[in-house]
């Protein structure tokens, strides 16, 4: 790896953060009503699911 | 951060989860069937109800607890609870008024016939045993409250491992896992990866479980406070002889609270209620409300309408914290995500194990070399 400058703090948390609202937002909404409102829950959590399954297929080999 | 920062928050996330490790990866490993635990439970139970003329009236709440007594005779009704989508009560009877969960026994009737559908029993299976591993270890309230403790510091370890993750991806873009230098690299960028990508589920999963293990305090201090204030007159006065009409007690309640629909009711002196009253739990209509439970009292000597209030802030806590620790509320792909996140919440506990290990063996084969401990800034520039 190229040595370069330190990543200020919101680069580093900027992405991380985000997943955490999305799940968050995730394990409200499902609460509040059915139906539709399930689905946008299941995509919601399938942030996290989704972000982790993309670093393993682009991790470097 | 300094470094003195740092090795401060490594030593924290190093023992707070060294700790907590083991029991985590019991309460991942048996909540993973336990996700699933009503499609398992379809698989094996009888769940068909008879066939029957659809037009067969229902008989009588005071008739379902009398077959259920006769079932069981000199046992006595504790709770009686509805099915939400068939005509079935379940009413749980046992020897005293608050014996143990051991010596209760639970009767699915179908209130059609005040048959006995299915005794829910079950004592000995799988699944019970997953959930008695799961909730106290077997240990009773000392281990449900062990459990939590165990919750608390995987809390404090998260909080930890969020504060050094900024330094070690100070150089790194999110999502980096370096897999083809060394295999203790690839872990670490694995469990740094996992651990923030799944950070608000086991947040919230793990705080909820927490929140649930306090369950049994929480309503022993709302019944010697707010319930004692409801029912201030009746203080002192014994469970009574004989209790008056269940299903009066439930028309009372609901029209004291048009709307609503009751969820179940608690027989005088058990722990959801007092010990002169039929305490008739009433849940809202709509899918936001329905998981809020007000209690109405019921005066079981009397048929007569006590009170009713709705539910302090740290019972709403506990009742909101089930569905948020099931994962139950959103249907068969919501318990798959969570049964995935269990998963990757288990690979988290083990690399990190993992990296404790390696490490340990690491610094003992270079113990001349790198005297000292490493901050934890170094190892991220590898």
């Amino acid at each position: 790896m190229k040595p370069r400058a330190p990543l200020p703090l919101p680069a580093i948390f900027g992405i991380p953060a985000a997943i955490a609202l999305v799940t968050a937002a995730g394990l409200v909404t499902a609460l509040l009503d059915d139906g539709l409102v399930d689905a946008l829950s299941w995509a919601a959590l399938s942030v996290p699911v989704l972000a982790a399954a993309r670093s393993w297929w682009n991790r470097e080999r | 951060m300094t470094n003195r920062t740092i090795r401060v928050w490594t030593l924290i996330h190093k023992w707070t989860s060294l700790i907590c490790t083991v029991f985590m990866l019991l309460l991942c490993l048996t909540g993973l069937p336990l996700i699933f635990h009503d499609e398992i439970e379809a698989l094996t139970a009888e769940h068909t109800l008879p066939p029957m003329p659809a037009e067969t009236p229902l008989k009588s709440l005071d008739e379902a607890v009398a077959s259920a007594l006769a079932t069981y005779p000199g046992e006595r009704p504790l709770f009686l609870s509805f099915d939400e989508d068939r005509p079935v009560v379940n009413v749980t009877t046992g020897p005293g008024a608050r014996p143990p969960v051991s010596q209760m026994h639970i009767s699915a009737i179908d209130l059609r016939s005040t048959r006995i559908l299915a005794d829910l029993n079950d004592d000995k299976g799988f699944m019970h045993v997953m959930l008695r591993l799961h909730v106290d270890m077997f240990a009773g309230l000392p281990g449900e409250l062990f459990l939590g403790f165990m919750g608390f510091l995987l809390f404090v370890a998260t909080v930890s491992g969020v504060v050094i993750y900024a330094p070690f991806m100070r150089k790194l873009s999110f999502g980096t896992v370096r897999a083809g230098r060394s295999r203790r690299l690839k872990w670490l960028d694995l469990h740094n990866m996992l651990g923030i990508v799944t950070l608000m589920w086991v947040v919230v999963v793990g705080l909820t479980g927490v929140i649930n293990t306090l369950s049994v305090p929480l309503v022993a201090y709302w019944r010697s406070n707010e319930l004692a204030a409801m029912i201030a007159p009746y203080a002192g006065k014994p469970v009574p002889e004989r209790f008056a009409s269940v299903d009066a007690a439930v028309r009372t309640a609901m029209a004291a609270a048009p709307g609503m629909r009751p969820q179940f009711i608690a027989f005088p002196g058990v722990r959801f209620s007092s010990n002169h009253h039929y305490a008739v739990w009433l849940k809202g209509a709509t899918p936001a409300t329905n998981r809020i439970l007000t209690p109405a009292l019921i005066d079981a000597e009397t048929g007569a309408f006590t009170d009713m209030r709705s539910m302090p802030w740290y019972m709403l806590a506990l009742r909101l914290s089930q569905p948020l620790h099931f994962g139950d509320y959103g249907g068969l792909p919501m318990k798959i995500l969570w049964a995935v996140l269990d998963v990757l919440t288990i690979v988290i506990l083990g690399s990190g194990l993992y990296l404790w290990v390696a490490r340990r063996r690491t610094a003992q084969d270079h113990a001349d070399a790198a005297p000292g401990l490493r901050s934890a800034v170094g190892e991220a520039a590898e």
